[in-house]
């Protein structure tokens, strides 16, 4: 079992009448790490973690948790599998404590629940139907029940989705200690704040493809170049600072706006100004340092306005490129 | 999470199951079944007051002959039986089965181990247990406080009560199947009740039926039901076609919800 994959999904894919919603899917998630789904409402998500979890069957492709597969070895995958639903419901009268028992009846090796619904701080709710339950009680009891069959891989579809910052950030710490407990997370999101955070890797889907798939830095870096400069110097540069900056290898543009100057050049312009001011005895006010994050990243790779070349992943992002710095 | 210590991370500490699985899902049906007490109240509260009221009115204990020599409460026992079980198989479950799955609960379930078929067994058995209690309590009070005889072939009222309870808990059960939502599964129940319990004899007693509607009736789950219980009661096996009819029912509807349940 050594070298089995958390998640493998090969060639996966799915029609509607009508349309086609994924279209040769495939990536695979080490044990271990925290994998991102990402993309844009409709673009698959969901559909494919359904199918991971073996709820729809695709036309096409497989899919495999811990080698098994969730269509013929139903039971298998779901005693290694725990899934958190976008939209998961239990009975309204139904409470806490009740929800918990149930959940842990269906599994041959449940864990103690104390802990967990201490720390997932649903102990004080225990007797509080679900009916009454806030959205991020709500969001919680999900994950307790996905967690309480003691799974090896867990699936959290748009988690943090309607929650307020704080207890999105809450949530954040929950994923990376259910990480820290062995567990590997497969994570569907639209928040590339949550997935830069998180994930170890990322896979972008835009219309049912991968568009793209590496580490959020590596996204950030494979699409897009740059790095923003800005301060404002004490005193005023001369002609002689300006030439050495523009001289230097990293910049790319060289702007001043009244007494503030704006350099753009490449993700490490920041050393090479630094290292100018500081031999010239410049000292520089409100330094601004603009680095394009996932955000960024994402919104070039799924782009639709640059539709035929947003498909080929990387070509469409250098044009892409211009376009984002002339928008900053 | 307000507290100022920071609770101790996420364990998962294995422990053994509390209960067997069957046992907790019906327990925790029969808790949410109780927590709404509407199935409780028409399936079973319900049918004994009305045979009480009936009891109490006088002259529905005399024997005449326009009920083929019954008294009003002899006639209405069966029938008050058939409603109890209209009432639950029809009425109670398919809002319920399709609530569960119009909410996503029948999904989230078959994310887990547990086949969501089990929460179909743990309604019909706690629905089935109820009209059974209301058929016992029925039985009873009319014996007790009407004196009407208890059936006097008891092996064949069982079988009846148990056929009819398997055709008509079929057809709920293909209701919830193929209502797209509550509300469809609402009025289609509702429809079928009320025209089952015509053919039970719920206004009209089938004695009093025109030959043409009696044989229709025969051809119902209700009507062949209500008519094999009043057999049984009198004491002897009831007539040719009642069991096969129920029987039909029971596998029919049976197979078809079996093939096109849905559970999402």
């Amino acid at each position: 079992m050594a070298n089995v994959e958390a998640v493998r999904v090969e060639g996966l894919s799915k029609s509607y009448p009508g349309r086609s919603v994924l279209r040769d899917v495939s990536f695979g998630v080490d044990v271990g790490e925290i994998f991102g789904l990402v993309g844009p409402n409709g673009a698959g998500k969901t559909t494919t973690v359904e199918c991971v979890s073996g709820l729809r069957r695709p036309d096409g492709g497989s899919a495999r948790v811990l080698g098994l597969d969730p269509r013929t070895q139903r039971d298998e995958v779901r005693r290694v599998l725990g899934v958190q639903l976008q939209q998961s419901a239990l009975p309204d009268k139904l409470r806490v404590a009740e929800a918990i028992e149930l959940y842990s009846a269906c599994h041959r090796a449940p864990v103690e629940p104390g802990p967990l619904l201490t720390r997932l701080g649903l102990d004080a709710h225990l007797r509080t139907p679900y009916a009454k339950l806030s959205g991020g009680l709500r969001q919680r009891l999900s994950i307790a029940l996905a967690l309480i069959g003691a799974p090896r891989v867990v699936i959290l579809d748009e988690l943090t989705t309607g929650l307020d910052p704080q207890a999105r950030r809450n949530t954040w710490s929950l994923v990376e200690e259910i990480r820290d407990a062995g567990v590997t997370v497969l994570l569907v999101t639209h928040f590339m704040e949550e997935a830069e955070r998180l994930c170890d890797r990322v896979a972008v889907l835009d219309g049912g493809r991968i568009v793209a798939l590496d580490t959020p830095q590596a996204l950030i870096e494979r699409v897009i170049r740059h790095q923003i400069v800005r301060f404002r110097p004490r005193t005023p540069l001369t002609p002689e600072m300006r030439a050495d900056l523009a001289a230097l290898p990293q910049v790319r543009e060289l702007t001043e706006i009244d007494d503030r100057i704006v350099i753009t050049g490449a993700p490490d312009v920041l050393t090479g100004v630094t290292a100018v001011l500081a031999r010239a005895g410049v000292i520089a006010e409100n330094l601004r340092v603009d680095s394009p994050d996932l955000d960024d990243a994402y919104l070039a790779l799924t782009d639709t306005d640059t539709d035929s070349n947003s498909e080929t992943g990387t070509d469409a992002a250098t044009d892409t490129d211009v376009r984002r710095v002339g928008r900053r | 999470m307000s507290t100022a210590t920071t609770p101790a991370p996420i364990t998962l500490t294995p422990r053994r199951p509390a209960r067997g699985l069957l046992s907790q899902v019906t327990r925790t049906e029969l808790r949410l079944f109780l927590r709404e007490p509407v199935g409780l109240l028409w399936g079973l509260l319900f049918p004994v007051v009305l045979l009480v009221v009936l009891g109490s009115i006088p002259g529905t204990r005399k024997h005449g002959d326009d009920l083929d020599g019954q008294s009003v409460v002899e006639a209405y026992v069966p029938i008050l039986t058939a409603f109890t079980f209209a009432m639950l198989a029809l009425n109670a479950m398919p809002p319920a089965l399709a609530g569960y799955r119009e909410k996503g609960v029948l999904r989230r379930l078959s994310t887990t181990p547990l086949p969501p078929s089990r929460v179909l067994g743990a309604q019909i058995l706690i629905h089935g247990a109820v009209a059974t209690l209301a058929t016992a309590v029925i039985t009873l009070v009319a014996r007790f406080a009407f004196g009407v005889h208890l059936p006097r072939a008891p092996f064949a009222f069982v079988v009846t009560v148990v056929l009819t309870a398997l055709a008509l808990f079929a057809i709920g059960l293909f209701v919830s199947a193929v209502a797209a939502d509550t509300k469809v599964a609402n009025g289609a129940g509702a429809v079928l009740f009320f025209v089952s319990m015509f053919f039970a004899g719920l206004w009209l007693p089938r004695a009093k039926m025109p030959d043409t509607l009696r044989t229709i009736g025969d051809c119902t789950p209700l009507g062949a039901g209500v008519r094999a219980l009043g057999d049984a009661t009198a004491g002897h096996w009831p007539h040719g076609s009642a069991f096969p009819v129920l029987a039909g029912y029971a596998l029919v509807f049976g197979i078809a919800s079996a093939r096109w349940f849905r559970w999402e």
